[in-house]
């Protein structure tokens, strides 16, 4: 009997993998793509890895597909803009082994900085684009992606978006191939990319995207469901999740579900339009698809209909398709029975109670500082009370925009302006942009909040921490030396909680005329689950000054008065007594604790 | 089942309501039902608003509860519960952990916590179960357990077999804390 798991889009992706015998899988984490490298690690017969950087992921995947074994790179949708170089070349060598390329785009933006569309990848690599509706078909295409990229000669991007990497529908198990590793013959014409081979290796490219064309009108990737009455003469093409919303909402109309989305097939697409008496292309984010289709000069809607921007749902859908005239009842569009009279309070992400960061965006906070932000749980010292960034752009963009704006602005600018970075972001894109300020003799400050953990994704080891990614030892890189060795002679070790020296030490750096590295070391509190006895207020003492306040730690607040601390909430960390100023935050004794319990 | 079920558990990040929603999954799975649920990890994790969906019946499409659409919404936390109410269907069931987390706009004073979240519900005619699961929890060994306790109070409400709802504990708990949470969810079904 067939075993039916209910696995994520991100778990089906990675029993994909090992389904269709993938040997070498890297990645760099990012959501909403991360559990998917996590996943793999978990089947040993892989090498699973974590990569400093997309880009280096992409390419040890590339090696890998090259000297004959299948591999797999995944990233989120911003993290093939880094993979982009080794991606648009390897489309013209092709592969040897198969080679997927997961894309985990980001809608809506839940955990990222932009909502690019990366189907526009396939078009402008002239690479093969595969996109799931659900978990079923994360597993299917997965192991079809393989099949066409050894048919084809080609990597392939399998496209995904958050609604469907983190939601879990339910698969089949099936057997796993065996792995095969082809044999290598060295072929230079083929895999040395030079002008004159490649020259003729574009000539290959454009002869698979005929073959692959062909090929889209006869895969069973891209399906017509024909339906029925009246609603069967509107027809839809779609994909992914705006297919299962669709269904939702008519599902007696009439589909071509794609899931081969470049490239299309002009006789499949103008048969479906002939079909019936109205086409309607429904796309979340750009009109990547309705743009192709027009330029088949088949009459459709699209984006008139549909927004651009964020996600569809079947709310949205619902709304739109009948202000469009469809046939979806207007008191049918789904409407809220209930919903509250009072204002509510947002609840924005912030820093963790015993957060290790805490402790530097309240001195940066307290200094009045330029801060040149970055990618990571510390973009969150962008929310109140810190309110301290004042960039973040991408991975890595802290240290070169600080050095920018010391540029722009002189040296007056630059000893009010720090860049802060992670270990992980450090070692991503953080390392070549500190060569250039020593390079170019810039004075920059650059402070390295090390928690020695990749924590904004959920806490994935990386080249600083000394575990590889199934947790086994591996050498830890020592940023101070790393720093050391390209002529940094400004570094310095602190504690952010250790708030006197910090200020102290920064004070130092910015009016150092170079360049310095402060490396603040405390490990993240979430990651080593720190939870040590709660502290708590004494209420004698307590003036009601809310200096405690601008710590922002969700365990503190004041009420009548007098600041208070959510024993539940409290990890004792022991940063807030550091700020008051008549001590009246005390580390609880065993005794205290037990009271503390029994009045709630 | 006819039509699908569609039911919303709303949190805390930390709260534990991608475990309460993984679990309910499981059972359904169980009773060979089709199964889609929807959550979102990564940034919102970090103390913020979280909403998981699940939906459960002969065929589903769709991993996302609609608004008006939701037979069951569980809130692990007050606001939460009147955040995602539009979500509610007519008649359906609001179970509520009696928990008051303050966001930082109101730690810090920028915006005030509802008045009286569960009167305000109950005021209106809604079908409220509000409880304090945390203090259960508590008594069962750890406060964490809330989510437990509320999946017992849902179990209630749904007609799936008892031994697939121990099974999927048993399936998704760590060993050493299988006794203490067994031991919250029944406490849940006994309210």
């Amino acid at each position: 009997m067939t075993k039916y798991e209910l696995l994520s889009g991100n778990e089906a992706i990675a029993r994909g993998a090992y389904e269709a015998g993938v040997k070498v899988a890297a990645a760099y984490p990012g959501t909403p793509s991360t559990e998917i490298l996590e996943n793999i690690s978990q089947y040993e017969r892989i090498h699973a890895q974590w990569s400093p950087n997309e880009k280096v992921a992409m390419e040890v995947a590339v090696g890998a597909s090259i000297a004959g074994a299948r591999s797999l790179a995944s990233m989120k949708h911003v993290g093939v803009n880094v993979a982009a170089d080794p991606l648009l070349t390897f489309s013209y060598t092709g592969v040897g082994g198969g080679m997927v390329l997961v894309s985990a785009d980001d809608p809506a933006m839940h955990s990222s900085q932009n909502e690019q569309d990366n189907r526009y990848y396939g078009l402008l690599a002239k690479i093969p684009v595969l996109e799931p509706g659900d978990s079923a078909e994360a597993k299917a295409f997965t192991k079809k992606a393989y099949e066409i990229s050894e048919t084809f000669d080609t990597p392939v991007i399998l496209r995904t978006t958050t609604r469907v990497n983190h939601s879990k529908g339910l698969v089949a198990l099936e057997e796993p191939a065996d792995i095969v590793v082809k044999d290598y013959e060295k072929n230079p014409p083929k895999y040395v990319m030079t002008p004159a081979n490649a020259v003729g290796r574009h000539k290959v490219v454009e002869e698979r995207r005929l073959a692959l064309t062909e090929f889209a009108g006869a895969t069973e990737l891209n399906r017509i469901e024909k339906g029925s009455g009246d609603a069967g003469r509107i027809g839809f093409i779609t994909a992914g999740i705006s297919y299962q919303y669709l269904k939702e909402i008519l599902p007696e109309a009439s589909f071509l579900k794609l899931g081969l989305l470049w490239p299309l097939n002009e006789k499949l697409i103008k048969d479906f339009a002939a079909s019936v008496d109205q086409v309607i292309v429904v796309e979340e984010l750009e009109p990547v698809l309705e743009t192709q289709i027009k330029a088949m000069g088949v009459c459709c809607r699209g984006k008139d209909i549909t927004p651009r921007q964020g996600e569809l749902s079947e709310e949205v859908l619902r709304t739109v398709l009948a202000e469009a005239g469809l046939p979806v009842p207007v008191a049918a569009a789904v409407q809220s029975e209930y919903a509250s009279g009072q204002k509510l309070p947002m609840r924005p992400p912030i820093l963790c109670p015993g957060c290790s960061h805490r402790g530097m965006f309240y001195t940066l906070k307290a200094m009045n500082l330029h801060v040149s932000g970055d990618i990571g749980c510390y973009a969150l010292g962008s929310a109140p009370p810190f309110g301290c960034l004042d960039t973040t752009v991408c991975m890595g963009a802290s240290i070169t925009g600080a050095f920018g704006m010391e540029l722009a602005r002189g040296d007056e600018f630059a000893e009010k302006c720090v860049a802060v970075i992670g270990d992980s972001t450090f070692f991503h894109s953080g390392i070549t942009g500190l060569i250039d300020i020593v390079y170019n003799q810039g004075r920059s400050t650059i402070i390295v909040l090390d928690n020695s953990i990749t924590a904004m994704t959920g806490h994935q080891d990386n080249p600083g921490s000394g575990k590889d990614i199934r947790g086994m030892a591996s050498p830890a890189i020592d940023i101070a030396k790393l720093a050391e060795s390209i002529g940094i002679r400004r570094i310095r070790v602190v504690d952010p909680f250790d708030l006197k020296t910090c200020r102290e030490v920064l004070k130092e750096e910015l009016a150092a005329p170079e360049v310095s590295v402060i490396i603040a070391r405390r490990p993240c509190a979430l990651h080593i689950r720190l939870k040590n006895p709660p502290f708590y207020v004494d209420q004698e003492k307590c003036i009601g000054c809310k200096a405690c306040l601008k710590l922002g730690c969700p365990a503190i607040s004041v009420t009548e008065g007098k600041a208070k601390i959510d024993p539940l909430v409290c990890v004792g960390c022991g940063l807030c007594p550091r700020v008051c100023p008549t001590k009246a935050i005390k580390a609880a004794s065993q005794k205290a604790a037990e009271e503390a319990k029994t009045n709630e | 089942m006819s039509k699908n079920a569609s039911i919303l558990i709303a949190g805390v990040g930390g709260q534990g309501t991608v475990l309460a929603s993984k679990i309910l999954g499981l059972v359904a799975t169980k009773a060979g039902l089709d199964v889609k649920q929807s959550e979102i990890h990564g940034m919102s994790q970090r103390g913020g608003s979280v909403v998981t969906h699940v939906r459960f019946g002969e065929k589903v499409y769709s991993p996302l509860v609609a608004k008006g659409t939701a037979d069951i919404i569980m809130a692990f936390e007050e606001l939460e519960a009147l955040r995602y109410l539009p979500y509610l269907k007519k008649d359906g069931l609001m179970i509520v952990n009696q928990q008051q987390m303050l966001p930082m706009p109101v730690i810090t004073g920028a915006a005030q916590y509802p008045e009286g979240p569960v009167e305000e519900m109950t005021g209106r005619g809604i079908r409220v179960k509000a409880i304090n699961a945390s203090a259960i929890g508590r008594e069962k060994g750890d406060a964490r357990a809330a989510n437990v306790v509320l999946l017992g109070i849902l179990a209630n409400e749904l007609s799936f077999p008892k031994e697939y709802w121990t099974e999927a504990l048993e399936e998704s708990l760590k060993p050493k804390l299988l006794a203490m949470n067994l031991a919250a969810f029944k406490a849940g079904q006994e309210i």
